[in-house]
């Protein structure tokens, strides 16, 4: 009888688990269908490369895909290295001290910090202080500061997978420790550092918050000239079109395309990433 | 021969003591300059905390801090009397937040039960990264989705006026805190030692059985730990609340009511303030009781995590 009921129980409680599996996976399908189906149909040559005409309900986005990629390559140039760096210091230099433990601990603490409040910093630091004004350098500086414990976490993550034997055999040449990371433990690390480096910056591709403040602009039919001018950005686009334009209903199928080209946009830098680490496996998994 | 060599050696030895020493130098430059770089990670975090505290200072000297934290009513551009309370937006917040972690939290645990339990390892390496793309949607496709999908689907359901409001919020909020719960958790039962779920098998439990009373609880720091950290994700979470809970600014009643939270006041109110006026500074002091909230949350999280390591390594 117990049996049973214990048996009838285990059945019960596996297809919730798998309901719930199904759940999510629904959920990503729904978003994933909704958004291409509705995307599109408005998706063209011209939409891609073409500048926003008659305020944003007919044209492109070509200066929004063109300020999302100027502002994470910002982006890119201040987290990628500075990232490396700490993580370098992390894995190979740091020895398990206080101060060790402090680093670590504000790391995983910047990671939790909304993107709202980086946005309030990128204000005062960049924007006021600094003199910047609102514009691409610091909307990508204030990225760059949002994605640092990613490319951290991910550099340190890449470095931890290089093998003891890989340092203790440049050790035995005699190598000083810079030179046995530059030589040896950097480029075995590099690609995973790549990988972790581009999953971080496409992410930071689409943040809104932090460039609602330091440089995004509502509609600008032109290119940015120089890190000093504002730009428009993908994220930042589809928010003006879904919720502040104000012919709401009418450039809605443009909303969807913005949405569409946003996706494929950090989707398509997964991939390469994805393809990186996959490479990378491939080839530790022969040396091995 | 030897009489011809003896200074060349000699100079050879001082050059290798001269590049040693050159080395050690540079050997020293690099670890420095490595730390000086952590150590910029450290004051970035000192950095964002003393600036919003700084900015909100001024805020206080216009308005009484009891006034700030107990009345609900905020009003910036009173006709008589401007009004900063921010009770009503940490009480938006809250609410959207737990009605996010309500249908997050099982949600979550199931599916990293799931794929520790029931998925083989195919089906888990194929899995994984179809849920991380779920992390990799951006917030402002989200909240699109909130309008133009959710939106309409809640007013249809439960016959409300209209369907941007927490209940929105809160659903998109448990989809953005899916994947943090999802992996972290995951993790967590994998870490459970292979020996408790064979003791619990021995003794003639099945498999549910050893889930639910041995795997995870054994687990449990992890998974909570997991939770805290989506929820401290959807308490900063920005776009999607401000695109899909309707933004009132009243005290909220029910999970159908517009709410306005901490951070979609400042989203919507810093870009159109005067610099340096009291609704200015008034806004990073929303700004500070936001991160102060966050950070208390993922220390929490933090120092529950950090238990479960060590119970690991015992």
């Amino acid at each position: 009888m117990k049996l049973q009921k214990n048996k009838i129980l285990q059945a019960v409680g596996f297809s919730f688990l798998t309901l719930c599996i199904l759940i999510v996976l629904t959920i990503l399908c729904v978003i994933l269908f909704d958004i291409t189906a509705k995307g599109i149909k408005s998706v063209s040559w011209s939409f891609l490369t073409e500048m926003p005409r008659k305020g944003m309900t007919e044209g492109g986005i070509m200066p929004a895909i063109a300020g999302t990629i100027l502002v994470t390559f910002i982006t890119a140039v201040l987290a990628v290295p500075l990232g490396c760096f700490v993580a370098i210091y992390l894995n190979e230099y740091a020895k398990d001290t206080k101060l060790t433990r402090l680093i670590r601990l504000t790391i995983r603490n910047l990671s939790g910090v909304p993107s709202i409040v980086y946005g309030l910093f990128g204000v005062v630091l960049f924007v006021q202080s600094l003199k910047f004004g609102t514009c691409l350098l610091s909307a990508g500086l204030t990225l760059g500061l949002l994605t640092l414990p990613w490319t951290i976490t991910a550099s340190e993550e890449a470095l931890k997978t290089v093998p003891k034997s890989y340092r203790e055999g440049a050790y035995a040449l005699g190598a000083t420790k810079w030179q046995v990371i530059r030589t040896n433990v950097l480029p075995y690390a590099f690609g995973g550092i790549l990988t972790g480096a581009i999953l971080g910056v496409a992410r930071a591709a689409g943040e809104t918050a932090p460039i609602l403040f330091t440089g995004a602009a509502f509609y600008l039919p032109f290119l940015p000239e120089s890190g000093f001018d504002q730009f428009m950005a993908l994220p930042y686009h589809l928010y003006i079109l879904a919720t502040q334009h104000h012919a709401i209903g009418q450039v809605r199928p443009l909303a969807y395309a913005t949405a569409l080209v946003l996706l494929a946009l950090i989707f398509s830098m997964n991939f390469i990433a994805i393809i990186i680490r996959y490479r990378i496996r491939k080839k530790t998994m022969l040396v091995h | 021969m030897s009489i011809g060599t003896f200074p060349v050696d000699i100079i050879k030895s001082r050059m290798v003591v001269h590049c040693m020493k050159a080395y050690k130098i540079k050997e020293e430059a690099i670890k420095l300059f490595l730390l000086i770089c952590s150590i910029t990670v450290v004051m970035l975090l000192f950095g964002i905390f003393l600036l919003l505290l700084l900015k909100t200072i001024p805020a206080f000297k216009e308005i009484s801090i009891k006034e700030f934290f107990t009345t609900p009513l905020w009003n910036p551009a009173g006709y008589y009397k401007e009004q900063y309370g921010i009770l009503a937006m940490v009480v938006s917040t809250l609410m959207v937040t737990a009605g996010a972690m309500i249908i997050a939290v099982p949600l979550g645990i199931g599916t990293a039960a799931y794929l520790n339990e029931i998925a083989n390892h195919k089906v888990r390496e194929i899995l994984k990264p179809i849920i991380e793309i779920l992390a990799g949607i951006p917030s402002v496709v989200i909240g699109f989705l909130g309008i133009v999908l959710l939106g309409p689907i809640i007013t249809k359901v439960f016959g409300v006026k209209s369907g941007l409001n927490a209940l929105n919020g809160s659903i998109l909020l448990a989809v953005m805190a899916l994947p943090t719960i999802i992996s972290i958790s995951e993790d967590a039962l994998n870490s459970v030692p292979k020996s408790f779920g064979e003791a619990s098998y021995a003794l003639g439990a099945n498999r549910w059985q050893t889930l639910v009373r041995i795997k995870i609880p054994a687990a449990l720091s992890g998974i909570i730990a997991s939770c805290m950290l989506g929820m401290g994700r959807a308490i900063g979470e920005t776009m999607t609340v401000l695109m899909a809970t309707g933004c009132a600014t009243a005290m909220p009643h029910s999970f159908f009511d517009p709410v306005r939270t901490m951070t979609s006041a400042i989203a919507i109110e810093l870009g159109e303030v005067a610099f340096d006026s009291t609704h200015y500074y008034a806004l990073f002091a929303v700004g500070l009781v936001l991160f102060l909230m966050t950070f208390a949350v993922n220390m929490a999280s933090d120092v529950i995590l950090n238990k479960y390591q060590l119970m690991e390594r015992k």
